[in-house]
């Protein structure tokens, strides 16, 4: 076989071998954990393999979709003919997607180490661990809209089941928030958003009246068919019905309820991952097919970015329980990335995406280690733990990184990400990007305020008794969390090989967006 | 000349029927087990000799016809008749009295489906409609010493009865103002008529509402639950397939050769009727604490998207005459909808017997922790009810999304709209099942065995419901051909 075939069934392997990786698990006898464990790492290993490979090989030179390969699916008969290929398993990926890939890949194969301590029926989590990646990968590599659509819920649908048993409920003074409750919200709103999506889809479609669900065939004609009224009816469709599963304002209240009650891989999955499908699938369907729409409505996608940003950071300052912080801070995060694409300028986009990246590893990283320590001391609450430090160095300085990730420090992913992004917004809003920008830099400094207040209080103060007996984290969990360290100081030190990668991606989409207007 | 061979596969069916009651005249009470493997090997040979043998034409000058889309439709009732037959086997012996009759009578009424997706005229559809019921009425009310099976029957007979009357009614007033029973001769008058007289009128209402009755479409449908609740598992699993496809092939038919000329004046009746159907049904669904009454009430709902893929079978053009552009693309979208909700329905069933036979329960609470104590049939359970739900791996999301995208070119995108956010308001209640499945514990903890058999029917129906999901071309292009018989049947003709 030579390099040619491999390349192009590279990406069809990238979503068929989660899948095949939990046929398989359901062949393995559930009593031997083992055995489970070893074989989702193997699979877990080989995919992350395939997209660092997929990284890598991406030739940034020559950008546009690259890796096509195109398989014929469904027909639909119409007055557009006889609709052969309307529906077509479509694969390729831009600079974009190769990123968001690369990022996938990383976060499923820290997951699935992560995971290793399920205890409760591990191989039926790692089963539906596997089908929602397999989901997120066929996302990103697809550009038929009845796939993009298809993977798009096949990610969502097992996270009820994942939440819901494997998850933990959070007990408050006053009020439980049960796991049941947070899974239902979280499903019940995802796939609510997924409506407009839906709708949005299926208007794209009959607008452009050419039979085909086909991204780049629908593109090719948007200046003839689509009018501006139209896009401007259709891009707000995409932005909530996207923005729901992004975080965004006001839709994002599944997100911290939802991170919370899952359990850690899950959560490192979805925060990670999942919450850039949203912002991936605005850039994708949004700007890519009604261009204009774009453009009539970046203003309002920016202040909504800006109201994540700083609402997000005001209210993880006041939350209690670790995990809700990480939580909050996340759709404070989104904030960037949604602002990033509202600048519709190349220094902006290349940040949102950058900060996808850097918020996806960042973020799992994070819960992976508040997983670490509800495993040892079975409490999240900041009022109780204290002084980690002392008997967990590994897991606080960990902490301690994608703590100073968050808030941007330079040297660290965040920094060049979120840089990135104000400029853009200045350059691009003018005198009223300095007035938002300025308000998102306050949200920035909110982040160090409660980063800070965590890290002294509950990682780096006096221990009191109860936590002497704790022990540090094993070498399989540093090992995993060194991987996801090892990205974030990477983009940190040396953006250069990632962002190059995502700019071919952005540069032909941003010149395509605005040459339309 | 009439060639009767064209019949072949309903004289050996109902020749099958008196072969099983032959046969268990003989058998001692021990031996009747062997009842369901008489006709489950009868409807086998059956099926391999209509997919070989049937051949094309018309009989009796046309009041049946055997296209492509009867033998589409036939196949379908052949298969789910047999999954049927083949759950009921230890459900009938354990809890039902004279099994000889029950699987007779099973299969009368898988005759009375096949005859009813080939009738193109009034009174035929009728007397096959009616055979369907009266087989429906026994059945459900087999279980007699169950005051549950006896309140449901007794509802389902007088409600049926009323809408037979309805239908009757109707049926003789279309006779009357256009002087024909047959499909293509009322569509040739309808085409000719441009003020539809008030008569006419009616009797298309009736006849609407009486087939509404049968397909159970609000706001004609509150037999439904309860006559789902009382029957016995396999019957309610039959009503809820075989009984609602074959009223659905004869309504497809109906209005696609005999109505279609005069869309615009009972189209809004049918969409007005699909959005209640489709709301009422899902929000009914959601209070349901007996799995067969959420099932009764999700498969009303289901009906509310078929009945939308009905009203959109053609459209309105500016100058008021219909068009047929899209009619294929519709109907095609409306036979996978069926198809896919039929096995999804019997794989569901097929589970529910399984457990039944364990617990004796049919509270959703007596499902929890079945992932610990039979996992295959909860994993099968889980999956049709997702399938139900619209989402993907499954058959169910690639059927609604080809019916969705149908309708909305059609120009029903605000119904489509509704029908999307029913099915969200589905996944509620499906979720449910699944978090007694797999998030509650288990109340009785041991395990129990599935026979062999059962696990291959049980996987072979998860495999069709997946393949259907991710591969459809193959089934897409069987229902192509059927949908090009029953639409250019008449259709094109006088358009």
């Amino acid at each position: 076989m030579g390099i040619d075939t491999l390349d192009s069934i590279t990406l069809f392997s990238l979503i068929v071998l989660p899948l095949a990786g939990a046929l398989t698990l359901m062949l393995i006898p559930g009593k031997n954990e083992r055995l489970v464990r070893w074989a989702s790492t193997f699979f877990a290993t080989v995919v992350l393999i395939l997209s660092i490979y997929l990284f890598i090989g991406f030739d940034q030179s020559v950008g546009g979709f690259q890796y096509q390969n195109t398989y014929k699916w469904l027909a639909i008969p119409g007055p557009w003919g006889n609709g052969s290929l309307a529906i077509t398993l479509a694969l390729g990926i831009d600079g974009i997607a190769a990123t968001m890939v690369l990022l996938s890949g990383i976060v499923m194969f820290t997951g699935t180490l992560i995971s290793w301590n399920v205890e409760d029926s591990n191989k039926d989590f790692y089963i539906l661990f596997f089908v929602l990646l397999s989901g997120v990968f066929g996302v990103f590599v697809t550009f038929d809209m009845f796939f993009f659509f298809f993977f798009y819920e096949l990610s969502v649908l097992p996270m009820y089941l994942l939440i819901g048993k494997w998850g933990s409920s959070s007990v408050f003074s006053n009020f439980t928030r049960s796991k049941e409750y947070s899974a239902m919200k979280l499903t019940i709103v995802l796939v609510g958003g997924s409506i407009l999506i839906w709708l949005a889809i299926i208007a794209i479609f009959l607008q452009a009246d050419i039979g085909s669900f086909n991204m780049l065939e629908i593109k090719a004609i948007v200046d003839e068919k689509f009018s501006p009224e139209f896009q401007n009816f259709i891009f707000p469709m995409l932005m909530i019905g996207f923005g729901v599963l992004a975080g965004m304002w006001p839709f994002h209240t599944w997100s911290p309820d939802g991170h919370v009650a899952a359990p850690t891989a899950v959560s490192m999955v979805h925060a990670g991952v999942l919450m850039k499908l949203g912002a991936f699938g605005i850039i994708r369907l949004g700007l890519m097919l009604v261009p204009e729409g774009a453009q009539t409505w970046m203003p309002v996608l920016l202040c909504l970015g800006t109201v994540n940003v700083i609402y997000g950071a005001l209210c993880a300052m006041g939350q209690t329980d670790l995990k809700y912080v990480i939580g909050y801070s996340s759709i404070s995060h989104m904030g960037y990335v949604l602002m990033g694409i509202a600048t519709l300028h190349l220094l902006g986009l290349n940040g949102a995406v950058l900060q996808m990246f850097s918020h996806g590893v960042m973020t799992a990283l994070f819960f992976a280690v508040v997983g670490m320590i509800y495993e040892r001391t079975h409490t999240r609450d900041t009022l109780v733990l204290e002084g980690m430090a002392k008997r967990m160095g590994t897991i606080s300085v960990l902490f301690a990184v994608a703590g100073l990730t968050s808030l941007g420090l330079p040297g660290l992913s965040g920094f060049v990400a979120e840089l990135l992004v104000f400029m853009g917004v200045f350059k691009s809003y003018g005198v009223w990007g300095i007035g938002v920008g300025s308000l998102a830099v306050i949200g920035v400094a909110l982040t160090a305020v409660y980063i800070l207040r965590l890290l002294s209080k509950v990682f780096f103060g006096p221990i009191p008794p109860r936590w002497e007996e704790q022990t540090d984290s094993n070498l399989r969990e540093k090992f995993s969390a060194g991987v996801l360290v090892l990205a974030i100081l990477l983009i940190g030190l040396w953006p250069f090989p990632v962002i190059s990668v995502v700019d071919s991606g952005v540069t032909p989409l941003l010149s395509y967006v605005i040459g339309v207007g | 000349m009439n060639d009767f061979s064209l019949l072949l596969p309903e004289f050996l069916l109902t020749g099958l029927a008196f072969i099983v009651l032959g046969v268990d005249l003989f058998l001692v009470e021990r031996d009747k087990r062997y009842l369901p493997w008489v006709s489950s090997t009868g409807i086998v040979t059956i099926l391999l000799i209509t997919m070989v043998l049937a051949e094309n034409g018309q009989l009796y000058d046309g009041t049946l016809i055997f296209d492509d889309y009867t033998k589409v439709f036939r196949v379908f009732f052949l298969v789910s008749g047999l999954i049927v037959v083949l759950m009921s086997r230890d459900y009938v012996k354990t809890h039902l009295k004279y099994q000889g009759e029950y699987y007779a009578i099973l299969v009368f009424t898988i005759v009375a489906a096949m005859l009813l997706a080939s009738s193109a005229e009034l009174l035929t559809a009728y007397i096959s409609l009616e055979l369907l019921s009266f087989g429906l009425y026994v059945l459900v009310a087999y279980d007699r010493y169950n005051p549950k099976s006896n309140e449901g029957s007794l509802k389902y007979i007088l409600l049926g009865a009323f809408s037979s009357a309805l239908i009757l009614f109707g049926i003789s007033q279309i006779y009357g103002l256009t002087g024909s029973t047959r499909f293509d001769e009322i569509s040739y008058v309808l085409s000719n008529t441009l003020e539809l007289p008030a008569g006419l009128m009616v009797g298309l209402v009736l006849v609407i509402a009486g087939l509404g009755f049968k397909l159970a479409a609000v706001p004609f449908h509150m037999w439904a639950p309860d006559a789902y609740e009382g029957a016995p598992l396999p019957v309610t699993a039959w009503l809820a397939v075989g009984s609602k496809a074959a009223s659905i092939a004869l309504v497809m038919r109906f209005f696609a050769q005999a109505l279609m000329p005069s869309i615009s004046e009972w189209q809004y009746i049918v969409i007005v009727m699909s959005v209640l159907t489709m709301l009422v049904g899902n929000l009914s669904a959601l209070v349901q604490k007996n799995i067969k009454r959420l099932l009764a009430y999700s498969s009303v709902g289901h009906v509310g998207y078929i009945l939308m893929g009905i009203a959109a079978l053609g459209s309105i053009g500016d100058d008021g005459s219909m068009q047929t552009v899209l009619s294929h693309l519709v109907s095609n979208g409306l036979m996978f909808h069926v198809v896919a909700y039929g096995i999804t329905t019997l794989a569901a069933f097929l589970c529910l017997t399984v457990v039944h036979k364990h617990n004796c329960e049919e509270d959703i609470s007596s499902l929890a922790g079945l992932s610990k104590t039979q996992p295959l049939v909860s994993l099968v359970l889980v999956s049709s009810l997702f399938s139900l739900a619209g989402l993907p791996v499954f058959i169910g999301f690639t059927s609604k999304f080809y019916l969705f995208n149908a309708v909305g070119a059609q120009g029903l995108l605000w119904v489509v709209a509704i029908a999307i956010i029913a099915s969200l308001i589905s996944l509620y209640y499906y979720l449910m099942v699944a978090r007694q499945l797999y998030i509650e514990e288990p109340k009785l903890g041991a395990s129990v065995p599935v026979s062999l058999f059962t696990k291959v029917l049980l996987v072979s129906v998860l495999i069709l419901i997946v393949v259907g999901g991710v591969y459809p071309s193959p089934l897409m292009e069987v229902i192509q051909s059927a949908t090009d018989a029953v639409i250019s049947g008449s259709l094109v003709k006088f358009a």
